[in-house]
C-alpha cells in the first residue's frame, strides 16, 4: 500500500507510452481520418456536381429532342409536299406520254389506212384493167389508154 | 480456493489479495506485478493501435482501423470539446490514458481468484492483477500529468505569469499571501484527486470483488453478477474521468488571463 519506487517505473512507462503514441500512432490514424473526410467531402461535392450536371443535360436533351422533333416533322411536311409533286408532275409526265402515243398510233393508223387504199386502188386498177381487158380483147391497147386508165385509177382515190 | 482462504479465515484471504508481489524494502521497493501487467497493457494498447496505424489507409478500414478511428474520434472530440489552442500532445496523451487505464480497470473483470491462483502454482506468493488498484500507478499518471501542467503552465504564461496568477489570483494583490496558498491547495488538489479518485473506485471494487468470493458458491453468482455489469460501467466511466479531466486541467493551463 505504500508509495515506492513503483511510482518512478509507472511514471517512466506512461511517459514512453504517451511518447509513442505521439509520434507513431496518433499522426498516421488521425490523417488517414483527415485524409478520409476530405475524400468523402469530395465525393459528395462530386455526386452533386454530377447530379447538376445531369439536370442541365436533361434540359439540353428536351431542347435537343424538341429540335428534332420539329425539324422531323418539317422533313416530314416536306417530304409530303415533295411527293405529292412527283405524283403530280407523273401524272402529268403520263398523261403527256399517254396523248403522245395516242398521237403516234393515230398518225400510224392514217399512214396504214393510206397504204392501205394505195394497195387496193392499185389492185382495183389492176382488177378493173384484166376485166376490161377480158370485156374488150385484145382490142384495147395497154400503152394507147394509159390515160384513161389514170383518170380512173386517180377517181378511185 | 474459498474454503482454503477460510482456513487462514476471511482477514487472511482479504490480506492476501490486498499485498503486492514487492522486491526491495523502504521507498526503494517495486511492485512487480503492477508493474508487470502495466507495461503488458501498456504493450496490449501499443500492439493494437500500431498495428491498425501500420495498416491505416483512407479508403475502406479495417476491422482494427475501425475501431482504433472510432477511439481516436471519441477522443479528439473530447479534446476539441474543451481544448482551444494547438497542442500536439494533448491528443495523443489523452488516448493514452484513456486506453490504458480502461486496460488497467479491465483487470478487474477477471475472477478475483484466476490469475493470483495460476501465479500460486507457478510459485509466486502475493499477485495484485489490477494496476489501479496500486496507488504507485494511479500516482505515477497524476503527477506525470501534474509536472505537464506546471510546465505549460510557465510555458504559456511565462516564469511570471505564472507567479503572478498563483499571487494576485482570485482576491486581487492586496490578498496575496492568501491567495497563494488557496492556489497552492487548488493546483496540488488536482494530482491527489485524479490519482484518489482513480485509486478508490478501483480499490473498492475490488474489495467488493473479494468479499463476495468469500460467500458460499451457490450465492456468490447473484452478486458477483451484477456488480460486474456496473463495474463495466464504473471502469470505462473512471478511463473517461481521468482522461477528460486531464484535458481539462491541460487547457487551463494553457488559458492565459
Amino acid at each position: 500500500m505504500s508509495i515506492n519506487a513503483t511510482l518512478i517505473g509507472q511514471m517512466i512507462t506512461f511517459a514512453l507510452l504517451v511518447w509513442f503514441t505521439m509520434k507513431y500512432i496518433w499522426p498516421p490514424l488521425f490523417d488517414s481520418l483527415e485524409e478520409r473526410k476530405k475524400k468523402i467531402a469530395d465525393g459528395l461535392a462530386a455526386a452533386e456536381k454530377g447530379q447538376e450536371q445531369i439536370i442541365l443535360a436533361e434540359k439540353k436533351a428536351k431542347v435537343v429532342l424538341k429540335e428534332a422533333k420539329d425539324q422531323s416533322s418539317e422533313i416530314v411536311t416536306l417530304a409530303q409536299k415533295r411527293a405529292n409533286e412527283i405524283v403530280e408532275e407523273s401524272k402529268h409526265i403520263a398523261k403527256q406520254e399517254g396523248e403522245r402515243l395516242i398521237l403516234a398510233a393515230k398518225g400510224q393508223i392514217d399512214q396504214e389506212l393510206q397504204q392501205a387504199k394505195e394497195g387496193l386502188r392499185k389492185e382495183i386498177t389492176t382488177l378493173a384493167l384484166s376485166a376490161a381487158q377480158q370485156i374488150l380483147g385484145a382490142e384495147i391497147d395497154k400503152a394507147k389508154h394509159q390515160d384513161i386508165l389514170n383518170k380512173v385509177s386517180s377517181q378511185l382515190g | 480456493m474459498a474454503t482454503e482462504a477460510h482456513a487462514e479465515g476471511a482477514t487472511g484471504y482479504i490480506i492476501h489479495h490486498l499485498t503486492s508481489l514487492r522486491v526491495g524494502e523502504g521507498f526503494w521497493s517495486l511492485h512487480l506485478d503492477t508493474l508487470f501487467f502495466s507495461v503488458l497493457l501498456g504493450g496490449v494498447f501499443i500492439w493494437f493501435f500500431k498495428n491498425a496505424a501500420e495498416k491505416a489507409t483512407a479508403g475502406v478500414p479495417g476491422l482494427a482501423q475501425n475501431f482504433a478511428e472510432m477511439l481516436i474520434e471519441f477522443v479528439d472530440t473530447q479534446v476539441k470539446d474543451s481544448f482551444h489552442g494547438h497542442s500536439k500532445l494533448i491528443a495523443p496523451l489523452a488516448l493514452t490514458i484513456f486506453c490504458w487505464v480502461f486496460l488497467w480497470n479491465f483487470m478487474d473483470m477477471f475472477p478475483v481468484d484466476i490469475l493470483p491462483g495460476i501465479a500460486g502454482l507457478m510459485g509466486i506468493e502475493y499477485l495484485r492483477v489490477v494496476p489501479s488498484t496500486d496507488l504507485n500507478a494511479t500516482f505515477a499518471m497524476s503527477i506525470s500529468v501534474f509536472c505537464l501542467i506546471i510546465f505549460y503552465s510557465i510555458k504559456i504564461k511565462g516564469p511570471i505569469g505564472f507567479a503572478k496568477e498563483l499571487m494576485f489570483q482570485p482576491f486581487g494583490p492586496w490578498l496575496t499571501p492568501f491567495n497563494l496558498l488557496l492556489k497552492l491547495v487548488e493546483e496540488i488538489a488536482k494530482p491527489i484527486s485524479l490519482a484518489l479518485r482513480l485509486f478508490g473506485n478501483l480499490y473498492a471494487g475490488e474489495l467488493i470483488f473479494i468479499l463476495i468470493a468469500l460467500l458460499p458458491w451457490y450465492v456468490q453468482p447473484l452478486l458477483s453478477f451484477p456488480w460486474a455489469i456496473f463495474h463495466i460501467l464504473i471502469i470505462t466511466l473512471q478511463a473517461f474521468i481521468f482522461m477528460v479531466l486531464t484535458i481539462v486541467y491541460l487547457s487551463m493551463a494553457h488559458e492565459d488571463h
